[in-house]
């Protein structure tokens, strides 16, 4: 399994207005099988840095290795799932979407929807297996995206926000799959979220970001059992501790997780 | 008793429309306000259609169009379909043919029939030609617009998943921009077989829907020409609803990229 070096990572936007500071000298390690939170309010680099980690930007500074091997663009090696429902092909089944990664990996048919079937059951969704998306809910339709992005057996899931425009119920309900989901793979996963609570559920570390620019401000490792109580002390505790790092200007944000960053 | 299916009553809503079209006709026809001569009643076009069919000249003509339209209507998707694609897909390829295509597209394909004629001579080149230049453009235009539509999302997704550039294009671009392409298809028959009959108007003889309108002319017989118009309708019509109506049935309006039509 892979361990996932940030090392002194930057981006700097070059806008008409000047040079914009996205991320600034970010620095963290994500250890094999580790649930990690990146946790911040709009406009922290978050997302960036997790677009960094997947390959979609380059760095200006800095660089990520992943099992010691500096990144460079996209690779198998790494699983993402977008915020956006429209990431699922909808000219493809739920299988076909689930079995695109191994179909480009050169699996032939039979043993790839056999895998397929078995991560849409890792979902709970084997009885949609031949439904289209436009017929899933949007629930589904990330549960879907979360069983295509494991197929190809990546060492790492990167997941960017994945249920924030999800009801607050149906959200309550994919945070539970997840974390089960988590423990059957092992999955080394790298959570983007503005939702503290989120973040206290789901993660092992929670590493908090702010903006203006874009820096790492902590890490808060978060020592609770697992399955988690969200109404216990500890849990609030944790909540309680993340929202003071973030800071009264995000706490309003960050507190009620909207759905849209 | 079961209430009809949407299919049934879009049909029965068609029918009613065209029958109504029919009545009004018959009525103006067989009010003597014009000449029979000019304005046949419907009976007596069915009889000239009955009997076009019977002989069968009318196949004969029907045959020569649709060999003509579908000739060029293919040329069309063969050039314009993947040059469409690459002009979407790559920047140099639509710099060098969108000038040369806004250029061209504005002229009116039946304006270079005469000069096909000079170049081509009478007869099923220059018509096919004719046909070739009316749908090529529709094709193209849609694919280009297609690529340049297709959510960047799928190709992220797709990219992460290991897609080359070669499964992107198969897999990705091509059904993701279906909805355009299927719309390109569909204009470039409707501009086709609009062309088709206009190029045989002037440029073929003996056979074909247009050239026997044409003909029909010189010996005044209305009947002819009103009943190969309606075999002109006929023939659009089907491959209207049947042929694009259930590409898009078995492509877009199944994958939900698509609103079902009304009526």
């Amino acid at each position: 399994m892979s361990h996932i070096e940030v090392r002194d990572v930057s981006l700097v936007y070059d806008t008409p207005a000047g040079r914009v500071p996205g991320v600034q000298a970010a620095n963290f390690d994500i250890e094999a099988s580790e649930f990690l939170c990146l946790l911040g309010p709009s406009g922290c680099g978050k997302s960036t840095l997790l677009n960094i980690i997947a390959g979609f930007l380059s760095p200006t500074g800095g660089e990520i290795r992943i099992g010691g091997k500096a990144v460079t663009g996209h690779g198998l090696d790494r699983g993402v799932v977008f915020q956006d429902f429209a990431q699922l092909f909808p000219w493809r089944t739920a299988l076909g979407n689930v079995t695109f990664g191994l179909e480009m990996k050169g699996v032939p048919k039979q043993e790839r929807e056999e895998i397929a079937l078995k991560q849409l059951q890792l979902v709970k969704l084997e009885k949609f297996a031949n439904a289209y998306p436009h017929h899933l809910s949007g629930g589904m339709q990330q549960r879907v995206a979360i069983a295509r992005a494991l197929a190809y057996n990546p060492a790492v899931l990167l997941m960017d926000e994945p249920f924030a425009a999800l009801d607050a119920f149906t959200r309550d309900d994919m945070q539970r799959l997840l974390a089960e989901v988590w423990r059957e793979t092992r999955k080394t996963v790298i959570y983007v979220t503005h939702n503290v609570a989120e973040a206290v559920y789901l993660a092992d570390r929670v590493v908090v970001m702010t903006p203006h620019p874009g820096t790492v401000k902590i890490e808060v490792p978060i020592r609770l059992p697992r399955p988690r109580d969200p109404l216990s002390v500890e849990f609030l505790e944790y909540q309680k501790e993340l929202l003071r790092q973030l800071g009264p200007a995000a706490t309003g944000q960050a507190t009620n997780g909207k759905a849209n960053d | 008793m079961n209430a009809p299916s949407p299919g049934t009553r879009s049909i029965l809503r068609a029918t009613v429309t065209i029958l109504a079209a029919a009545a009004i006709y018959e009525i103006i026809a067989r009010s003597g306000i014009f000449p029979r001569a000019l304005l046949p009643t419907l009976t007596t076009v069915a009889d000239t259609l009955v009997s076009m069919i019977a002989d069968g000249s009318m196949l004969r003509h029907a045959g020569y169009t649709l060999y003509r339209m579908l000739f060029g209507f293919s040329l069309a998707i063969v050039i314009g379909l993947p040059l469409g694609i690459l002009m979407g897909r790559f920047r140099a390829v639509e710099q060098f043919f969108l000038p040369l295509a806004s250029a061209l597209m504005p002229i009116p394909s039946l304006a270079w029939v005469p000069v096909f004629i000079l170049w081509f001579g009478l007869g099923n080149t220059t018509t096919v030609l004719i046909v070739f230049y009316a749908a090529m453009f529709p094709m193209l235009l849609n694919a280009w617009s297609g690529v340049r539509s297709v959510n960047q999302i799928w190709l992220r997704a797709a990219g992460v998943m290991g897609a080359d550039e070669n499964s992107l294009f198969w897999k990705v671009i091509i059904p993701g921009a279906s909805p355009f392409i299927i719309t390109g298809l569909r204009q470039a028959f409707q501009r086709a077989w609009i062309a088709v009959v206009g190029a045989e108007l002037i440029a073929t003889s003996d056979w074909g829907l247009g050239w026997v309108i044409y003909d029909a002319k010189e010996f005044l017989n209305a009947d002819v020409m009103i009943a190969s118009l309606a075999v002109i309708g006929c023939i659009g019509f089907v491959f209207e609803r049947l042929v694009f109506g259930s590409l898009e049935r078995n492509t877009i309006l199944r994958w939900g990229m698509a609103r079902v039509a009304k009526g």
